[in-house]
């Protein structure tokens, strides 16, 4: 009964798996035969308007024929359904839903397996983190369309999948003592959704990195098809300024719980220290944006380097460094 | 307008005064502020690297011992105390002198900002991005001025008369967001704060480390500790009077599976007094459930074996009857300890092995398979000599100072065996173990501010970058300001609340964002409140609700 369920949420992943690999092709296509884009500078930007209200891309074109009395209407060059890769670019968006959906009974399954939260261990940090990096990719896509990016966030999720599921997969069943708490929902819980949201940011980062380089000269090949660098850039900014207090949150959380279990809220643990500069370093990141001449590349580099530190802290410290927070069970 | 040219503007000689001038300018900027935030970070990371002594000393040791060379001087550098050397501190105070640099103005200017009355309607209002006109009867300002009240906005009115070249007008400016440069500074300030309660905790709080064996007591005095360490200001005689007997310690371990050996639960089953008069009470003590007494925390934090020992000399008199702790060496429970009898001709001294589930291959030697007792042995090796106590320097319990010693022999004993020593020295038995449970007992008053400190800066983080300061302006224009003709042309049928009648006017508005960061893209928030403005404007009909 109990290794049914196992079955059942590691056929679930598979499946996600499975769904996911389908998403990034189907993002791959849209994305090589998407529309080029050029600066907007140069040729005023025509959106899609599929999701409803695109207000991060078609919010503020300067070309934008903004007409008097209709505030907000954006005018549609032809059929939106006629664009080349848009097609696929659904099936992507879609098949992503899918994917979700398996994610998250295959994450549901195992804590009702287990009879706990899923996160005693690092495979299962790892399964609910894709589940986080898609949620957070989705729930943006409610709002705006982001079909573009998708392919950079299929990547990622696999990615992570792939490694829970080969190098990091555990039988575990238990927590240990220390895990015992339901500060570990509070803690872990905003933290996974950091770690959907710093993902997403460092790739809309790396993309608006290279757009940026491209729109110093001509833009073309794979710059051409990404949107304005200052849009990437903008984008990044709201994806951080929306998890950077639930980072702060997530940190201080964990603080509570470390005074609870081990009498200190703080310890300078590897972990803690590496959760800090996560923070020093996203906190650097916001003051860049408003410092001038950090705004534009430099910025989207302190994007990617909190990701890293970010990164670091989940594998390095709790593979490598030994630590208060050994909890990876491999 | 002079262009000024900068070739041309010899720099003025900077004295004292000047300098210190430049230099607080240049500390306050926030290009400061970014690279000491990278230097904060990068500083951060030895400490994550090397061993740390506040939280492992014996690593720094064996560190140390192990790179001769390197190892002292990067010990003489602070790198094995990062988080209290100079040149870390020194990152850190001087990134909060500079957020106070920044904060003191700022605050200045915001409390300036939230007293100043919006600015007028610019001149050319259709100028800016998402801007919406239409004609529609008078009265607008009014209502709309009236509606952004209602919504809390800061509101002011005013108007032009006519002129000979333009028609008399009449705006809303009309602002809203303060929270945001309030949530920003209530941040900053907040992290002054838990820097203070960090400081008020390492001047008035302490912690000590102690093992208790099962049925033994502790009293919290600071001669039974361990360890310990208090502030500056904490008075070591007056600590907390109270005491606590572990009755016993309960331990589970997974018995199957690949997370075989792992913990699944530990309890310390404890009877207390809050002070010696105090009637006894009983606690559970666990991993996350810290027992209270008297504003300190006791909490659990380790624990392990400690084999029993009965030693009699040649002569058959007991010279050693105890239990002693054994500190664990790895997840299976592999211990190690140190036995010493000081009173006997030679002295003797026994290092020791504990293995609750014994085994012994010709690789690994004795070790351990299990955490649990399932099958205990000790393997001891006996010395004989001078166990150097008397030279007054302090020594570690857990270790054997074997400089003056000899050692006489090795043997392995189950439960109830003894070890007849060579030459008749005497005997050696292991009678069996307690368990022992190691215990943080902690005090620091600066915790809760600490707590405060994090909400506030959690909730004017929350303020500052999810809040928009902006602005909106309605302007009415009297569109037909030379005729009567207008009024007619265009009736506001319907329209009771129009004061000055069916006049018609041009009614435009318009809005921006004032932050800094988001003004690459118009925001989309402050567009849904234009369009809900202006469908309010020209609904007249609706009143307010």
């Amino acid at each position: 009964m109990t290794s049914s369920l196992a079955q059942a949420s590691i056929a679930c992943i598979y499946a996600s798996m499975l769904a996911l690999t389908v998403a990034m092709v189907a993002f791959a296509i849209s994305f090589a035969s998407g529309r080029r884009r050029q600066p907007a500078t140069a040729v005023p930007e025509l959106v899609a308007v599929g999701g409803g209200g695109s207000d991060l891309v078609d919010a503020h074109d300067p070309g934008q024929p903004g007409q008097p009395g209709q505030p907000g209407l954006t005018v549609e060059a032809g059929d939106p359904a006629m664009q080349p890769g848009r097609r696929s670019g659904n099936v992507g968006m879609s098949v992503t839903w899918l994917a979700f959906a398996l994610l998250l009974v295959g994450v549901v399954l195992r804590g009702v397996w287990a009879h706990r939260v899923p996160w005693g261990n690092m495979y299962e940090f790892s399964i609910t983190s894709a589940l986080g990096i898609l949620g957070v990719f989705l729930l943006l896509s409610l709002r705006r369309d982001l079909r573009w990016l998708g392919l950079f966030v299929t990547i990622p999720a696999l990615l992570t999948l792939g490694l829970a599921v080969t190098v990091l997969y555990t039988e575990a069943a238990q927590l240990v003592p220390a895990l015992k708490s339901y500060w570990l929902i509070i803690h872990v819980s905003a933290a996974v959704i950091c770690a959907g949201a710093f993902t997403l940011a460092a790739a809309t980062a790396g993309l608006a990195l290279i757009r940026r380089r491209a729109e110093r000269g001509e833009v073309q090949g794979f710059a051409a098809r990404l949107p304005d660098a200052l849009r990437l850039e903008t984008m990044t900014y709201r994806i951080v300024a929306f998890s950077f207090p639930l980072w702060t949150f997530a940190v201080v959380a964990g603080a509570i719980w470390a005074e609870n279990a081990w009498g200190r809220y703080w310890g300078w643990d590897p972990k803690e220290t590496w959760a800090f500069i996560t923070w020093v370093v996203y906190a650097a990141y916001l003051h860049a944006r408003s410092t001038a001449g950090w705004r534009g590349s430099r910025a989207s580099w302190i994007a990617i380097a909190g990701w890293i530190a970010f990164l670091i802290n989940y594998f390095g410290v709790n593979i490598f460094i030994n630590s208060l927070h050994s909890y990876a069970g491999v | 307008m002079t262009a000024i040219d900068p070739g041309q503007s010899p720099l003025p000689p900077l004295g004292t005064v000047g300098f210190a001038r430049w230099a607080w300018r240049q500390l306050t900027s926030m290009r400061t502020a970014l690279i000491l935030l990278f230097l904060l970070a990068v500083a951060s990371v030895p400490g994550t690297v090397l061993p740390q002594r506040g939280n492992d000393p014996i690593a720094v040791r064996t560190w140390i011992e192990d790179a001769p060379t390197t190892g002292p001087i990067l010990d003489r550098l602070g790198f094995f105390e990062v988080y209290s050397s100079p040149w870390f501190s020194a990152v850190y105070l001087l990134l909060f002198i500079s957020l106070i640099g920044c904060v003191i103005p700022r605050a200045r200017h915001h409390w300036q900002a939230m007293r100043a009355a919006p600015p007028p309607a610019p001149r050319n209002l259709m100028r800016l991005p998402d801007a919406m006109t239409w004609q529609g009867p008078a009265g607008a300002v009014p209502q709309a001025a009236a509606y952004l009240r209602a919504r809390r906005w800061r509101v002011v009115t005013g108007g032009t008369p006519a002129s000979a070249e333009s028609p008399a007008t009449h705006w809303v400016a009309a602002e809203k967001g303060y929270l945001r440069e309030t949530g920003n500074l209530v941040f900053h300030l907040a992290l002054l704060l838990i820097l203070l309660a960090v400081a008020v905790g390492g001047l008035l709080g302490w912690k000590g480390n102690v093992i208790v064996r099962e049925g033994r007591g502790f009293a919290n005095t600071l001669t039974q500790y361990d360890a310990w360490g208090g502030g500056r200001l904490v008075d070591p005689a007056g600590l907390p009077p109270f005491s606590f007997t572990l009755d016993s310690f309960a331990v589970d371990f997974e018995r199957t599976g690949s997370q075989r050996g792992a913990p699944r639960s530990f309890a310390a089953e404890v009877t207390y007094r809050s002070e010696p008069a105090a009637q006894p009470q009983s606690a559970v003590i666990e991993v996350n459930h810290p027992l209270e007494v008297d504003g300190t925390k006791v909490f659990l934090v380790g624990h392990g074996y400690a084999p029993h020992f009965v030693v009699t000399d040649r002569t058959g008199t007991v010279v050693f009857d105890d239990d002693v702790p054994f500190l664990p060496q790895d997840g299976n429970f592999t211990s190690t300890g140190v036995v010493k009898v000081p009173d006997g001709q030679p002295q003797l001294g026994v290092q020791g092995l504990f293995l609750p589930t014994a085994a012994l291959d010709d690789v690994r030697g004795p070790h351990s398979v299990f955490p649990a007792a399932d099958d205990p042995a000790v393997f001891l090796s006996a010395w004989q000599g001078d166990l150097g106590l008397d030279g007054g320097a302090p020594q570690s319990v857990y270790s054997l100072d074997t400089a003056k010693m000899t050692q006489i022999g090795l043997e392995a004993l189950r439960p109830g065996q003894s070890w007849e020593l060579p030459g008749g020295q005497g005997r050696i038995t292991f009678t069996g173990y307690v368990r022992w449970a190691s215990f943080q007992i902690a005090h620091d008053p600066g915790k809760e501010l600490a707590l405060v400190g994090a909400l506030l800066a959690i909730g004017g983080l929350m303020c500052s970058l999810f809040i928009q300061r902006r602005r909106i302006w309605v302007k009415v224009i009297d569109a037909d300001a030379d005729g009567d003709a207008g009024p007619e042309a265009m009736p506001a049928a319907g329209a009771p609340d129009a004061p000055t009648g069916a006049r018609t006017t041009v009614v435009q508005v318009a809005g921006m964002t004032r932050t800094s960061t988001l003004d690459d893209l118009q925001a989309p928030a402050l567009l849904e409140e234009m369009k809900a403005l202006a469908e309010d404007l020209r609904s007249p009909g609706k009143e307010e609700s």
